[in-house]
């Protein structure tokens, strides 16, 4: 197990490996929803919510149903089932109880079941070996990183609305080359922390 | 049986018209992170085409039996298999390549182009057609890896499939190697993908203005 700093691996998970800017995660919705400066916090703040939930889930499931019954390469599925049920869980729960978020959030909790930078945390978690709190923390900063860079997106491209650009270059396009520019920047804050 | 025409009809579609990631933006995730080497592209690639060809097959067999509200669900669990086969074949076979694919190989699961190809093609055609557009789909993303990978890895190393193909006088961009570069180069193959169809899109309709 590494020895990192819980609060070094938050810092971290947000600035410098940020989930879509250094690890390509999570972009097909990044690209889709990046927009609205409104929809893309409701996304980010579902995001945030359900990685670190299904981060911990995922973490007691794999070290002490996987491993103590040699099934460690059954978690893919067994994961990607965590994840669904997390969401559907998550679902009903709040179109219960909370009603009012249901409706700012609803529409993007079954989106999140694919977003791959869910099940590429749980399997970056794996693969680094981390300890319960140093996945809690992992969990937590990779969707704070990944809703800071939506919201600065959709604010860049809320900009953009009315800047003339090349036809071909429109939508997708024009987006790639703008977060190429955020993961420059946030290149910038390397030098500070590094867990890799 | 399925006649060849259609078969060949069904590669044009995966190959250019509908080209997963130029035309459509899917499954770029995974298209960005395994770039940088052209090797890593085409095992990815590879393992790409078994998935999607399999399991549109697979659905498609099942597609009269799965009830309808839960089939998603059911597509996302043969595909897992599939992925956990190509897995422990990658980490038997190749270990060197599976720890160069870390987490990437697990996401061919969350992948758009696999979901998207079982849910509108392989739901309601039958199994052959649909194994054929799997792989068609899956050539189609393979490539476009390919096509990043080539510029990627030659800014970048100086070198095709690790093999030098440039004098000692070559100074290297680190740049592209780096997250930003396959930002840039992504964004530059769509551009020029749109451009040439968006022009074969105007000389055959009448070329009305915009």
């Amino acid at each position: 197990m590494p020895e990192i700093n819980p609060i070094v691996i938050l810092f971290a998970s947000i600035f410098t490996s940020n989930m879509v800017l250094a690890n390509f995660l999570g972009m097909c919705s990044f690209i889709a929803v990046s927009k609205e400066i409104k929809t893309s916090i409701g996304l980010g703040q579902a995001v945030t919510f359900v990685l670190t939930g299904t981060t911990i889930i995922n973490y007691f499931i794999y070290h002490y149903i996987l491993i103590p019954f040699g099934l460690e390469y059954l978690r893919f599925i067994v994961f990607i089932i965590t994840i669904a049920a997390f969401v559907q869980l998550v679902e009903m729960i709040i179109e219960r109880y909370l009603p009012s978020l249901y409706y700012s959030l609803g529409i993007f909790l079954p989106l999140i079941t694919v977003n791959c930078a869910i099940l590429g945390v749980s399997l970056f978690m794996v693969i680094r070996d981390y300890s319960f709190i140093q996945s809690l923390s992992f969990g937590l900063g990779s969707g704070l990183g990944w809703a800071l860079a939506i919201l600065a997106m959709s604010g860049i491209r809320k900009k953009l609305e009315r800047a003339p650009i090349p036809k071909g270059l429109q939508g997708p396009g024009i987006t790639l080359i703008i977060t190429g520019l955020m993961a420059l920047a946030f290149i910038g804050f390397s030098g500070i922390v590094r867990i890799q | 049986m399925i006649k060849l025409k259609e078969i060949k009809n069904i590669f044009t579609m995966g190959l250019i018209k509908d080209n997963p990631v130029y035309r459509q933006i899917l499954g770029i995730c995974s298209a960005l992170a395994v770039t940088n080497l052209m090797l890593n592209s085409l095992v990815m690639g590879i393992g790409l085409i078994f998935v999607a060809s399999f399991s549109s097959l697979t659905v498609s067999i099942i597609r009269r039996y799965t009830p309808k509200h839960i089939r998603m669900m059911v597509q996302t669990l043969i595909i897992s298999a599939y992925v956990i086969i190509v897995d422990i074949v990658l980490k038997a076979y190749f270990p060197t390549m599976s720890d160069a694919l870390g987490p990437y190989v697990g996401l061919i699961i969350t992948n758009c182009i696999i979901m998207g190809r079982c849910e509108s093609f392989a739901q309601k055609n039958p199994p052959i057609a649909s194994f054929f557009d799997g792989i068609a789909s899956g050539l189609g993303y393979t490539f476009v890896l390919l096509s990043v990978a080539f510029f990627r890895e030659f800014l970048g190393f100086g070198t095709l499939f690790g093999i030098s193909v440039v004098g000692d006088w070559w100074v290297n961009w680190i740049f592209m190697i780096m997250p930003p570069g396959a930002f840039f180069m992504m964004a530059i193959l769509i551009w020029v993908a749109n451009s040439f169809s968006s022009v074969k899109e105007e000389s055959t309709v009448t070329g009305g203005g915009h």
